[in-house]
């Protein structure tokens, strides 16, 4: 009876569901030893919003308190929700993909018997936990601070929640699909700076969606950028009805699938074309 | 022997001239890095003027400011970004690195001032293209303000830019200096760069305390705010004195530090 635990830990960790657990709780582990310097990279993330909301609200005090419909308290709220949805849009990066393939750093991840896009989404998903435990104080701070305006339902934080790890789904899919175009080709800088650009205007980043003007808000909401970005802050603080809200949810299933179909697909094809290099 | 003070001054113009020269020459080998520079330009300047068209599709003014006017602070906020990515970052960067590796010997065993050297060895020409869309930016900017912009304020103009090219390049060495006693400030540097992007908005925008904090803490206000007033007719003659003031009492701390700093070094392999 004493080999009883035991065996229950060989088997929970066993497969893929083990394999994830293990990843996450190593990234917990080792970010946490970082958390300085996570916490410098944190602090420096904010001077984006902090711009962004004090340009609104001037251009909200400007107009007579409001900016279509919105206040300078509820744009307090949005880019307050804003630093932890930018948190969970830090994924592994294009870049990276960049530097597996020139240096060969691939070759010993195909060696193992899962797919390289498990170990990127649950390291980062791991590190997602230190990062929400470290971003606490800094929304106390910036609440303090600003002095937002806050009417959450039960329901919209559900969604909330789910929203944004949906959003940690896509936009790593979408980013991992991006970065193995180096197998193809090395000169990719100037596509992604295409690629983020677009991102920052279309996903809610930069401002709002609902101030874009009509065509550009057509266009985003046929991107996968809102689902990634302004969907999962506009659940919490925006004023979706019951049936917006798990539309949205469906949209990210969606895209997540859509990015599933993309990342795999060009993995299988690009893979083909790698040769290893290195020593 | 080259003694007297006007030697050594011409001595060392002739080294920054050198090194220009050579930097040049290092980036010409690079030439389809012209594009990128261009491409990258073209991405930031439409991204900004998006931006700037999205929020005076709003409103008519930010704090006090048109949108012709605004479209001058982002001229000079994208012709002093060239500027640091030109010269100062890269500079900064490799100071960084050789006092990490101890390799910033071979630096002060040379016979001319260490703070003249590391700040003029590195030269990006590329991203001059910045420097030259920002001025263009500002030119456009100009013409299309309503009313007649005069030599005085051009001149005021000229004189803050130049001022704030040295508040920029004294608080970047301010931090770099730093490396002496901390090796890593990388993540500074990230900081700053988050910060930069503030100067995109003339400081008065800003609320009180953050004003504060770019005006004297990141000095924002001096780089890019107090020259784009110079040319909207919004800076007195006294402003440009305190600007001035400014600057040289940020240089002469630079320069101490960069001095105490120097005590700390502690050589290669040390």
């Amino acid at each position: 009876m004493t080999a009883a635990p035991q065996t229950r830990e060989r088997r929970r960790l066993r497969g893929l569901p083990g394999f994830y657990a293990v990843v996450m709780r190593t990234a917990v582990q080792s970010q946490f030893q970082y958390r300085t310097a996570n916490y410098l990279y944190m602090l420096g993330m904010i001077a984006e919003p902090v711009v962004y909301l004090v340009v609104w609200s001037a251009v909200a005090d400007a107009q007579g308190g409001a900016v279509e419909g919105i206040t300078a308290g509820e744009f307090a709220a949005y880019y307050i929700v804003w630093t932890l949805v930018r948190n969970m849009n830090v994924v592994f990066t294009p870049y990276g993909w960049e530097q597996r393939i020139r240096q060969g750093e691939l070759s010993g991840q195909l060696l193992l018997p899962v797919h390289p896009l498990h170990y990127d989404l649950a390291y980062f998903a791991g590190w997602k936990f230190v990062v929400i435990l470290l971003w606490i104080p800094i929304a106390a701070v910036l609440t303090l601070v600003f002095s937002p305006v806050f009417d959450v339902t039960a329901l919209e934080l559900l969604v909330f929640v789910l929203a944004i790890w949906g959003a940690y789904l896509i936009r790593s899919l979408l980013l991992e699909a991006l970065g193995m175009i180096t197998f193809w080709t090395t000169r990719v800088s100037a596509l992604y700076q295409l690629w983020f650009t677009a991102e920052l205007l279309l996903s809610g980043r930069l401002l709002p969606l609902a101030l874009l003007p009509g065509w550009a808000q057509t266009v985003a909401a046929w991107s996968p950028f809102p689902s990634t970005f302004g969907f999962p802050i506009e659940a919490l603080v925006g004023n979706l009805s019951t049936g917006q809200l798990w539309a949205g949810i469906g949209v990210q299933l969606i895209w997540i699938g859509v990015g599933t179909l993309l990342a795999t697909g060009v993995f299988r094809l690009g893979v083909r074309r790698y040769g290893a290099v290195g020593n | 022997m080259a003694g007297t003070r006007t030697d050594r001054d011409l001595q060392a113009l002739r080294l920054v001239g050198t090194f220009l020269r050579v930097g040049v020459q290092n980036e010409l080998q690079y030439r389809t890095n012209v594009l990128f520079s261009l491409l990258q330009s073209g991405v930031a300047v439409g991204t900004s003027l998006a931006v700037l068209a999205l929020v005076f599709s709003h409103t008519d003014s930010l704090g006090g400011w048109s949108g012709d006017e605004l479209l001058v602070v982002m001229g000079v906020h994208v012709l002093m970004g060239g500027v640091i990515r030109s010269v100062i970052q890269p500079n900064m960067q490799q100071l960084m690195d050789d006092v990490r590796q101890g390799t910033l010997d071979f630096v002060l065993t040379k016979p001319a001032d260490g703070q003249l050297l590391v700040s003029a060895r590195r030269f990006e020409v590329w991203q001059v293209v910045d420097v030259l869309v920002g001025a263009a930016l500002v030119v456009v900017a100009v013409v299309r303000l309503d009313r007649p912009v005069g030599p005085l304020a051009v001149a005021g103009f000229l004189v803050a830019l130049l001022l704030g090219v040295v508040v920029i390049y004294s608080f970047w060495l301010l931090l770099t200096v730093l490396a002496f006693w901390i090796v890593r400030v990388d993540a500074l540097v990230e900081l700053f760069d988050g910060m930069y992007q503030a100067g995109r908005w003339p400081v008065s925008v800003y609320p009180g305390w953050l004003r504060f904090g770019f005006t004297f803490l990141v000095p924002l206000a001096f780089a890019i705010t107090v020259p784009a007033e110079a040319l909207t007719g919004r800076a007195s003659g006294w402003l440009l004195l305190g600007a001035a003031a400014f600057t040289a009492a940020l240089f002469a701390v630079t320069r101490f530090a960069w001095r105490v700093g120097l005590r700390h070094y502690s050589g290669a392999s040390a």
